[in-house]
């Protein structure tokens, strides 16, 4: 490393407790959109729209009247196949989609993703979601809005809109599938 | 025109001066000048006799596309060869004076090289007939060598016959020895290459058993027996043995068995195409050690040339052969002189003196000796070149060697005197004195 | 991956990922919408120098269910008879405007060469060249007992190998792509491979292939396998004097009646497989061919999924 080039600058956004409290208001803000939780489904973007939807739908299952099992609320929905740019990266492995026994159909299904940002893998959901069946309505919550759509679609529910400057990343790390709680942002210097 | 060849090593000997003048070796030793001579410097380089190629194949006529008398013996003269024989296995098939003394023709205008027609033992490579053997070895071809290259004489009677009939005449039968019911459909080596790649398999006993039953029918007559392009260890074995029988057999290599694999099939590329086909490396080392004693005793290039489209195609329907005319003395040297397995008086022997007894040309592969005909050729074994098919003068752009640095370069080539090859290009026929 | 060649080229990360990609594919066929957009405006020929209706319909619905264009080329009654050059065949389809070749040709490295020249710059998928390599069969059988292998044991199969499997491949070896490309796939799977055959119909140099030879179907059967794997016999084996006839050959390396009861015996739950078209009656009997442990119909399946996988692979960019 010569002297000149100096470390990405990464910057915590928001700290794995943000993350907590952002997500337990939006399981309520899902919950009085619904006016509840009947039909609802949380379905996930691989990899790290999963666990936020598997987090949202504890929360929403613990505030229901009933007894409720979280686990028929969520489901995964694998985009990889409709992407717009398979011809121009390098091959992405497709997940597993895995829906919750009831299905989709005639649901309100909330799709989940970490970063809503160009709304390209949002259009990709929408499609891959017509392919298993026709909700009665979708609905998008996403943790973090960055800003800079080249599609006309906007996020129902959103954790937290952060304004970034295109050449920024925003990385946001789970438990689950990463070492830490915390989104971050990186600026190439 | 008369040439003073300055400081040569002599069948890589001693070196000396020498002198060609109408046509003959003139004067060897110290000459301090000729007058009206053209000086070639040629300190570092080997004189050796002019190269006598025993399995050469022209195409012409039939196959013009694919080489002509006049390309093939320009290729020849390049090589170094002041002598080629030519297969039978044109369009029409030589198998009768008028088409053998059409390819003289041919030849002798070209002024290159001499051109001596090999006749078909068989009418039209039949395997069914004997052709007329007879009127082409009386024919201004004085034809001596016969064979249905390509194509083995597979009929044990007919194969002795032809050995008992060309005894008249002294001449002899040149034999490709392929089992044809062994090699139906045979697309290479059969071997633990073959088993990989699927492919029908060309199995080594189908050359050896053919070998065996052939010195076993020339000893029984009593005839002479050449044995073209010997490519397996077992073949070398058993001519080996009938040799040391006192059988009268002659066995010819090609430069490319002596060095290429059937490895070298894996790449599909069909310029490795070939037949026989390219063996295994114990089969390379068992055939440089076959020359080195002996037991093989000449170079045959089976200069193979095909239209691109032959080539540029899937395995399964390219046509088999190389080109080697112009690569032959540059493997020579690599895989046998640099090896330490011969010396130049042995390459000498093996790709001239001998070639050309066995066939009967009287003028070809003489002794560096005064008064001999100046048929030579001048070799610089420092050189190094990198084998370009698109330089060469074949018309055959498929050479297995392409792209590899081989060693040596033919400097000169002197054809009854006259220079045919000049500062390693091609310089210009000899006329005929009709 | 640029092109599908040959089951020797693949390393076990990258046949693992076919496998796992085979997978979700796979799932996909259970759908009510079979169908994925992953292709949408890419066509895929299918170049058919070889009469196989079944390995054609395999890719083509592959191609079809990632919604590729689909052209299928054959041999017959084409420019192809005619006298036309591969080469000119394949730089016709270029000019078609093609994004990838499936090729079945019946010269053995066709596909290798038509890659390794500079005709067309497409991948290539091999289908079946000759007598060497059919590899997206082998892949398939590997899915297959993959596949099984982990329902039986309960977990998913995505990320295994075939550690430790014991295959025998059964049948004309000699003349077999698909044993050839099994042959590579499973070792380097980690599967134990057993070639038996009549020694006619095996090749010389097999004895420097990674596997047990054997000339005895019952002692192989005996000494437990966890799949037989039964080869495809051609009536024309016959008039060439590999072996007496069908009632010897089936009587010997056949999986008849007596010795599907032998594996029945054996009490382990063997898998049988063949990548058909099946000659009941000579390799196998229908009996072996219906029973429960036979993977036939279940490797048609696996085919599509498979070959969906492959033509992903090198329509998508670089994997690994």
């Amino acid at each position: 490393m010569n002297e000149n080039s100096q470390p990405d600058v990464a910057r915590t956004v928001l700290t794995g407790e943000d993350i907590e409290r952002v997500l337990t208001r939006v399981a309520f803000e899902i919950i009085e959109a619904n006016k509840g939780t009947e039909d609802l489904v949380l379905l996930g973007i691989p990899s790290r729209g999963y666990p936020l939807a598997q987090r949202l739908a504890r929360r929403i299952a613990a505030s229901a009247p009933t007894q409720l099992d979280p686990a028929s609320l969520v489901g995964q929905l694998d985009i990889t196949m409709y992407r717009d740019d398979l011809r121009h990266t390098t091959t992405r492995t497709p997940a597993p989609t895995r829906l919750p026994a009831g299905g989709i159909d005639g649901k309100v299904v909330v799709l989940v993703d970490d970063v809503l940002y160009s709304g390209r893998t949002i259009r990709a959901a929408l499609d891959a979601l017509s392919d298993w069946g026709r909700p009665r309505i979708v609905r998008l919550a996403v943790l973090v809005d960055r800003g800079h759509r080249e599609l006309p679609i906007r996020a129902d529910h959103v954790g937290k809109n952060l304004p970034t400057a295109k050449s920024e990343k925003v990385r946001v790390h789970l438990a689950e599938v990463d070492s830490s709680n915390e989104v971050v942002i990186e600026a190439s210097a | 025109m008369t040439y003073l060849i300055r400081q040569a090593s002599v069948l890589g000997g001693e070196r000396a001066d020498v002198l060609i003048s109408d046509g003959k070796i003139a004067e060897i030793g110290t000459i301090p000048a000729a007058e009206g001579a053209t000086v070639i410097d040629a300190a570092g380089m080997v004189l050796l006799p002019g190269l006598v190629d025993p399995h050469t194949h022209l195409r012409e006529p039939g196959r013009e596309d694919a080489e002509t008398v006049e390309t093939g013996s320009k290729a020849a003269a390049k090589g170094g060869y002041t002598a080629v024989h030519a297969m039978a296995n044109s369009t029409p098939v030589a198998d009768t004076a008028g088409v053998v003394e059409q390819v003289y023709e041919l030849g002798r205008k070209a002024g290159w090289v001499d051109v001596r027609p090999v006749g078909a033992v068989t009418v039209g490579l039949g395997g069914a007939q004997l052709s007329e053997i007879g009127a082409m070895a009386d024919s201004r071809a004085k034809v001596r060598m016969f064979s249905d290259d390509g194509i083995c004489v597979s009929d044990p009677l007919l194969m002795r016959r032809a050995l008992e009939y060309v005894k008249a005449f002294d001449g002899v039968i040149a034999q490709h020895a392929q089992e044809p019911r062994l090699t139906e459909g045979a697309q290479m080596n059969e071997g633990e290459v073959s088993a990989v790649l699927g492919m029908a398999g060309w199995p080594a006993v189908a050359e050896e058993s053919i070998i065996a039953r052939d010195v076993l029918l020339a000893e029984h007559v009593g005839a002479r027996l050449h044995v073209c392009h010997v490519s397996t260890a077992g073949s070398v074995e058993i001519i080996r043995w009938a040799k040391a029988r006192g059988i009268q057999v002659t066995a010819e290599v090609t430069p490319h068995h002596l060095l290429l694999t059937d490895e070298l099939v894996k790449t599909f590329d069909p310029v490795f195409k070939v037949n026989p086909p390219l063996r295994r490396e114990e089969d390379v080392l068992a055939l440089r050690a076959g020359v080195a004693d002996g037991t093989i005793d000449v170079i045959g290039t089976d200069h193979a040339p095909h239209p691109s489209e032959a080539k540029d195609c899937e395995w399964g329907a390219a046509a088999m052969g190389m080109t080697g005319l112009e690569t032959a003395l540059s493997i020579v040297q690599h895989t046998l002189v640099e090896t330490g397995l011969l010396s130049w008086a042995d390459v000498a022997r093996i790709t001239s003196q001998t070639p050309a007894k066995i066939g009967s040309l009287s003028d070809q592969g003489r002794p560096i000796a005064v008064g001999e005909p100046a048929n030579l050729t001048l070799v610089d074994p420092a050189a190094r070149w990198i084998v370009d098919p698109y330089a060469m003068a074949t018309k055959g752009r498929n050479s297995p060697f392409a792209g590899m640095e081989l060693p040596g370069a033919v400097h000169a080539t002197f054809y009854h005197g006259h220079a045919t090859v000049l500062d390693g290009a091609l310089a210009s026929p000899r006329v005929a004195n009709d | 991956m640029k092109h599908l060649l040959s089951t020797a080229d693949l390393s076990r990360a990258e046949a693992i990922a076919i496998l796992d990609i085979a997978e979700e594919m796979r799932e996909t066929g259970t759908r009510e919408v079979k169908k994925l957009p992953a292709l949408r405006g890419r066509t895929v020929v299918n170049l058919f120098f070889e009469d196989s209706t079944r390995t054609r319909i395999s890719f083509e619905a592959a191609a079809k269910r990632l919604s590729a264009d689909v052209i299928n080329f054959s041999a017959k009654g084409s420019s192809v008879s005619k006298g036309e050059s591969l080469k000119d065949t394949a730089q016709t389809l270029l000019a078609i405007g093609a994004d990838a070749v499936v090729i079945r040709h019946p010269d053995s490295g066709a596909p290798a060469r038509l890659a390794a020249t500079d005709w067309i710059g497409l991948p290539i998928v091999n289908a079946g060249d000759g007598t060497h390599e059919h590899p997206t069969q082998a892949l398939l059988d590997a899915f297959t007992l993959r596949r099984q292998l982990a329902l039986r044991e309960g977990v998913s199969p995505a990320g295994r190998g075939l550690d430790g499997l014991k295959v025998a491949i059964v049948g004309d070896v000699l003349h077999s792509r698909v044993a050839r490309s099994n042959l590579w796939l499973l070792n380097t799977l980690g599967a134990s491979v057993t070639m038996v055959a009549p020694p006619t119909l095996l090749p010389v140099g097999a004895s420097a292939w990674p596997c047990t030879i054997s000339y005895n179907l019952d002692e192989v059967i005996a000494s437990g396998v966890d799949a037989v794997m039964m080869l495809r016999v051609q009536g024309e084996r016959m008039r060439d004097a590999f072996f007496p006839n069908p009632r010897e050959y089936s009587r010997y390396w056949g999986l008849d009646d007596t010795r599907l009861k032998a594996l029945e015996a054996n009490g382990d739950e063997t898998l049988i497989l063949h990548p058909g078209p099946m000659n009941r009656g000579l390799e196998i009997s229908s009996a072996a061919a219906d029973s429960p442990r036979s993977m036939v119909l279940e490797q048609v399946t696996n085919g599509v999924a498979v070959r969906m996988a492959s033509l992903y692979m090198l329509l998508s960019g670089d994997l690994i």
